[in-house]
């Protein structure tokens, strides 16, 4: 192999490649600098940027003998002598990381503008970041940490110059402090599963599907046993246990045997000495396969003579929400609107492939480290199909590159597993980006009937709602997120009379399952964009029609709950409703809608368009909800927070921190929060339904204060106080003007024989399951989100300019992290509104490659406005709600009630289409 | 890892030459390698080895020769969008790469690729065609210039064989005085980052600037190859320039190509529609440049700025 000669951050390496090696291969795996990350192999993520001679390239796709004689800086070159970049400092304190994995391609891309212009406009920094993707959405954030960096002001600060803080911020709680991660993420040193590596490390690959639907005859793998460097080649055949896994359903191969039902079906996998040599034994394994017909729409699954995708039929679920008597509601209404909507599948494009790595550990269990969304879960999938007992298997947490519920369901889990104990050897399952696209679940595509009836002044008396939502091939929780999108499908408002009918069908598309907003996303973008079609009809303001309707306390739901506390919508529509006025310069009562054109450019036109929504925190649906933690004081007086609650991005670990740094009276730094490990951390429940604040927040609570009475027991004594005369603050305990550092407290709690150690599982409120009496939902958020939109009246280009938010999220703690989910979800609704769209057509995605899926770069960031409003909920940590989800959901009704008042033009389909705008506005004014 | 075996840098042209030889079709040509390399990801190669040209000084450089500026085939976007002989004398050329991808791909991705990947609408190529470009290919028998469109056979197809010739340069003709050119393009947020519409155009105006003297205009998709709308440049000739003339040369453009409805992409409507839209646009452009009035650019801005960003309030 052919000698590479180059000189990595300073210092020069010498090392073998392959010819057909790329740089970040050789980085990666051979010198083991694992801060660049693999994102796409396609050039289109710029997760893998790494300066060659000074330019930023995409090392992914660099062939590693083109750097022969050059110098390369990695994230790992940037920190000098133990001191931080300006920019990996700047991104650290401005919240520009949230899951990280994108984070070491920002900075070197933002290097690299630094070097040649160290004091870049706010344009030519978006133009150097043009390509590099963050799907978090931290844009913003990431401008103003480059600005700083170079000496300039941000623009996310308050007028003081400093980040926002709660006005109801307490010592820690409600303050913006930096995720406790962040520097791990920024310096290159957080370990994303793919970064680890074990001696003697087998690579595993899958043999996927050839037809979306077919009869499997024959699997012969004898020719790619018989491959010399293949240690495994396994089918449904060696599954010791049970060949299924599911989340609800348990009707997902785990690898087929009877038929495919997708083209990301798995048939085989594969454990060989190197990834390439799995691919190649892939190519010789023969399938004999008997093509079926496809059911490619779930209009056509339900067709009597439909194919059956599964024995038991296609319909999955009917899923019925009922209240009043929408025929008596019809009737008392003055006015009618009926319209119809369709949203495609969304792919969640995590930057981060998924990856599992299975070993037998030194204590004979078998090890999974996967970067999932619900790591206990995962431990009793792996268990089931081993046929081994749960606590035969150790799910380990690694940092998560982004999940947004793509990560829930079981990937490579289960055959990492099974090759580590076919072969005996650790064995590594990572998806290139092509197979991430092709595999796990998307958002369900839907179509959607829905129908208003109100009086003349506004009030909504009827709602009918008629939902179909694409399950695909498997169940995954299609079930769950289809009944969310039903129970919210009447809007934020009270309705007497509502009548949903949700038919969730299996297809032989890719499965979809659960995706930020969950089902709401959908639902939401029909009915809000219906509520401002009937406003419009009434000749009445659209805030003014939601005002009158919005949900308030002590108003019932569709699903017939009542709301006794907590419910922020008229806040929400108020702040956003008096911004844009303020903003236009309108009377209160004038008309905020009207479009106005572009100054520079008439023929651009610009509307604000408006969409409210909300949200439930927690599971429901009479699911248990728990979460449990674990802190622990240790004898230098930090602390450890453990929890198998799942970190995809969105802050937990600095909720987390937050927190008990804010009940043990110490300094949120000397918080440290563990990655999840099944064997040693509680079950923190899944990484979804927006729960993890609430559900693990209290949790972290309850186990900080169990501490905090061990401690102060053992402090009583020393102090000679009783303990409600001490105080917890600054890392000590206080009393008579006397004061202990924490750790010494530790020490003798330890020796007065108690452990200075808790656990708490936190338990929600009990809820019913739709249809029944009681609460549904423990609590909901609320949003409002209004948009600027332009549109280029020549081409149909659409363009959001400026966003404005308010959400009552209960309380904030993590003020950082909250903004930056709130803007992320903006921006992500932004690329369901304009950008992304996964078409398949008879079974086949469009989208093989990530350059066919486009998120929202930093070029689709609007300015963003973000208010919010703290309505607290009684059960949640300091009053807090949940806040992941909200964000995204009511944005695509906002920018499709924009386009109307922009153009008069009423969008029924996500992604809005230029093209077919552009021929509408022609047809209209022709 | 088994795509291909050997991976060659050499220093001159004769050394490629020598190595495709030797291999007789199983080795081919590659510069960025951004398009290369992600068409591999779903189809397997059929070679055994890559030769790139990029490490071959006289491909990598941009001079004037007379009336000439020729452009190494291995000279990257970025070095193109840098070179002041390029933005002021080929203006539509450094904009049409300043749109392809970010820094990262710029940086590596060269003209030469962008000729030879042979797409209907690379901007690129399109830019260079407005410019009356030429290129050049070396073979084992010689080397020799030809029209741009000489070098294209259809849709992704070159008439470089990057199995037994190379590339090695482009040139076009730099803009004198009382002439520009400009470049625009109108893309789909979905789906891939292919243009929907791509146009080019150079214009020459008269002493007194009330008329056109020259024209070159070319567009893509719109044809299986890079389009030279030759009808325009016709109607544009000897025209005074305005907007009725550019119309004028928009509608004669419709009736010499033929857009196509690309699934996933555009409609026909849609791309007849912009044709009417952008190639008038980029025409004033260029006109207006020629005049010395403007050098901004056609290509419609993304978003305005705002001048303060709002801050959370609270509460």
């Amino acid at each position: 192999m052919p000698l590479l000669n180059m000189t990595v951050n300073g210092r020069p390496v010498s090392v073998e490649v392959a010819g057909d090696e790329f740089l970040a291969h050789v980085l990666r795996y051979t010198l083991g600098l694992t801060g660049t990350k693999i994102g796409c192999e396609e050039a289109e993520c710029g997760a893998c940027t790494v300066l060659v001679n000074g330019q930023p390239v995409d090392s992914c796709i660099f062939p590693a003998l083109k750097a022969q004689g050059a110098e390369v800086l990695t994230i790992e070159g940037l920190a000098q002598n133990g001191e931080l970049h300006p920019l990996q400092r700047a991104f650290v304190e401005y919240g520009a990381v949230q899951c990280g994995f994108c984070t070491p391609g920002f900075i070197m891309t933002a290097k690299a503008l630094l070097d040649r212009s160290p004091q870049p406009t706010e344009e030519e920094i978006k133009s150097a970041l043009k390509d590099t993707y963050c799907r978090c959405g931290c844009y913003l954030e990431i401008i103003d940490a480059i600005k700083v960096a170079s000496g300039q002001s941000p623009t996310l600060t308050c007028s003081d110059g400093r980040l926002p803080r709660s006005p109801k911020a307490l010592r820690v709680v409600g303050n913006p402090v930096p995720r406790p991660d962040a520097v791990a993420k920024v310096t290159g040193q957080a370990k994303y599963t793919d970064d680890y590596a074990f001696p003697n490390m087998l690579y595993g690959a899958t043999l996927r599907a050839a037809y979306p639907h077919a009869r499997i005859k024959h699997i012969d793998t004898s020719r790619a046993r018989a491959l010399p460097g293949v240690h495994a080649v396994l089918t449904h055949e060696d599954i010791p246990g049970d060949k299924h896994h599911g989340l609800i359903f348990n009707d997902w191969p785990v690898l087929c045997y009877d038929k495919v039902r997708y083209v990301g079906d798995a048939v085989a996998i594969v454990a060989a000495e190197t990834p390439q040599l799995a691919r190649q034994a892939l190519e010789l394994i023969e399938v004999e396969y008997e093509p079926l017909p496809v059911v490619t729409d779930p209009e056509q699954a339900l067709a009597p003579d439909a194919p059956k995708v599964h024995q038991q039929g296609n319909l999955l679920k009917h899923i019925k929400v009922r209240k009043g008597d929408v025929a008596q509601g019809f009737a008392e209404a003055d006015v009618i609107v009926e319209a119809e909507y369709r949203t495609p599948m969304y792919e969640h494009a995590f930057l981060e492939p998924e990856c599992s790595i299975a070993r037998v550990a030194e204590d004979g269990k078998i090890e999974v480290i996967v970067g999932s969304q619900i790591p206990y879960e995962d431990r009793r999938q792996i268990a089931k199909s081993l046929g081994v007992p749960e606590e035969q298997v150790r799910v380990k947490g690694a940092f998560v590159g982004g999940g947004f519920g793509g990560k829930e369901d079981i990937a490579a889990q289960i055959h990492a597993a099974l090759l580590a104990t076919a072969t005996g050897r650790p064995v590594k399952v990572l998806y290139s980006r092509q197979e991430s696209l092709r595999v796990h679940p998307k958002r369900h595509a839907t179509v959607i009937r829905v129908k208003v009836g109100a009086k003349r002044d506004g009030r909504l008396v009827a709602v009918q709602v008629h939902i179909l939502g694409d399950a695909g091939a498997y169940a995954s929780l299609s079930d769950k997120v289809m009944t969310r999108a039903a129970t919210h499908a009447a809007g934020p408002y009270e309705v007497p009379h509502v009548k949903v009918d949700c038919y969730t069908v299996y297809t032989n598309n890719p499965p979809a399952g659960a995706f930020r907003g969950f089902g709401v996303t959908q639902s939401a973008f029909a009915v809000e964009s219906t509520m401002d079609i009937l406003a419009h009809r009434l000749g009445m303001d659209p805030v003014e029609l939601r005002r009158r309707n919005a949900l308030r306390t002590g108003s019932t739901t569709s699903t017939g709950q009542v709301l006794r506390e907590s419910v922020g919508l008229l806040e929400c529509l108020d702040k956003v409703a008096a911004h844009i006025r303020r903003e236009l310069r309108v009377e209160p009562d004038g008309a905020w809608w009207r479009p106005f054109p572009n100054p520079a450019d008439p023929a651009r036109v610009r509307a604000w368009g408006l969409a409210a929504c909300y949200k439930n925190t927690g599971l429901g649906g009479g699911a248990p909800d728990r979460g449990g933690a674990e802190v622990e004081v240790l004898p230098d007086g930090r602390a450890v927070v453990r929890t198998a609650a799942a970190e995809i991005g969105q802050g937990l670990p600095a909720v987390l921190a937050i927190v008990v740094a804010e009940e043990l009276g110490i300094p949120y730094q000397h918080v440290e929060v563990a990655l999840p490990n099944t064997d040693v951390t509680p079950d923190g429940g899944p990484t979804t339904a927006s729960r993890q604040t609430y559900i693990n927040g209290n949790a972290a609570r309850m186990a900080a204060r169990r501490v905090r009475d061990i401690l102060a027991w053992a402090a009583c004594e020393e102090l000679g106080a009783s303990q409600d005369e001490l105080e917890f603050r600054e890392g000590f305990v206080h009393a008579r003007g006397k004061r202990l550092p924490l750790g010494e407290v530790a020490r003798l709690a330890r020796e007065g024989g108690r452990q200075p150690l808790a656990r708490a599982v936190f338990e929600a409120p009990p809820t019913a399951p739709l249809g029944r009496e009681g609460d549904m939902h423990v609590g909901f958020s609320f949003g409002v989100q209004a948009v600027l939109v332009e549109v280029d009246t020549r081409t149909g280009e659409v363009v959001v300019l400026k966003a404005v938010s308010a959400h009552d999220i209960g309380r904030a703690i993590n003020v950082l992290g909250l903004l930056g989910q709130i803007r992320g979800g903006i921006i992500m609704g932004i690329g369901n509104a304009l950008t992304e769209e996964y078409p398949v057509e008879g079974g086949l995605p469009y989208c093989t490659t990530l350059s066919r899926y486009k998120m929202p770069s930093i070029r689709h960031t609007p300015e963003i406005v973000s208010y919010l409003v703290e309505d607290e909920l009684s059960s949640g940590p300091y009053g807090a709600k949940g806040v992941g989800e909200i964000a995204s959901i009511p944005t695509a009704a906002a920018v499709a009630n924009a386009v109307y008042h922009a153009v008069g033009v009423r969008i029924h389909k996500t992604p809005v289409d230029q093209d077919w705008l552009l021929r509408t506005l022609k047809a209209k004014s022709a | 890892m088994g795509r291909w075996q050997h991976y060659y840098r050499p220093r001159t042209v004769q050394e490629v030459l020598e190595i495709l030889a030797h291999y007789r079709g199983q080795a081919r040509v590659v510069a960025g390698g951004t398009d290369l390399f992600v068409e591999l990801l779903e189809k397997p190669p059929a070679f055994e080895a890559l030769v790139d040209v990029t490490a071959i000084p006289e491909l990598r450089t941009i001079y004037q020769e007379g009336d000439w500026i020729v452009v190494g085939a291995a000279v990257t976007h970025t070095e193109i969008v840098r070179s002041a002989l390029i933005r002021q004398r080929g203006t539509a050329l450094a904009e049409g790469c300043s749109v392809i991808g970010g820094p990262q791909v710029r940086n590596v991705a060269t003209l030469g690729g962008n000729v030879v990947n042979a797409l209907p609408a690379a901007d690129g190529t399109v830019a260079l065609l407005a410019l009356d470009g030429e290129g050049q290919v070396a073979r084992a028998n010689g080397s020799a210039w030809h029209p741009l469109l000489d070098l294209f056979r259809g849709p992704g197809q070159s008439a470089v064989d990057p199995t037994r010739e190379l590339l090695t340069a482009l040139r076009f003709r730099a803009t004198g005085p009382r002439e520009a050119s400009a470049f625009g393009r109108v893309m789909r947020p979905q789906g891939v980052a292919l243009p929907i519409l791509v146009a080019a155009a150079t214009v020459r105006l008269n002493g007194a600037g009330t008329h056109i003297e020259e024209a070159r205009v070319s567009l893509g998709p719109v044809a299986p190859t890079p389009f030279r709308a030759q009808r325009a440049e016709a109607v544009l000739r000897g025209a005074p320039p305005d907007a009725a003339v550019f119309r004028q040369a928009a509608e004669v453009t419709l009736q010499a190509c033929s857009p196509r409805t690309s699934r996933y992409r555009a409609t026909r409507e849609y791309r007849v529609e912009m044709i009417r839209t952008l190639l008038p646009r980029v025409l004033e452009t260029a006109v207006a440049r020629a005049r010395g009035e403007t050098w901004a650019s056609p290509r419609f801005e993304v978003a305005d700025k705002y001048s303060s960003f709002g801050c959370w309030l609270g509460g």
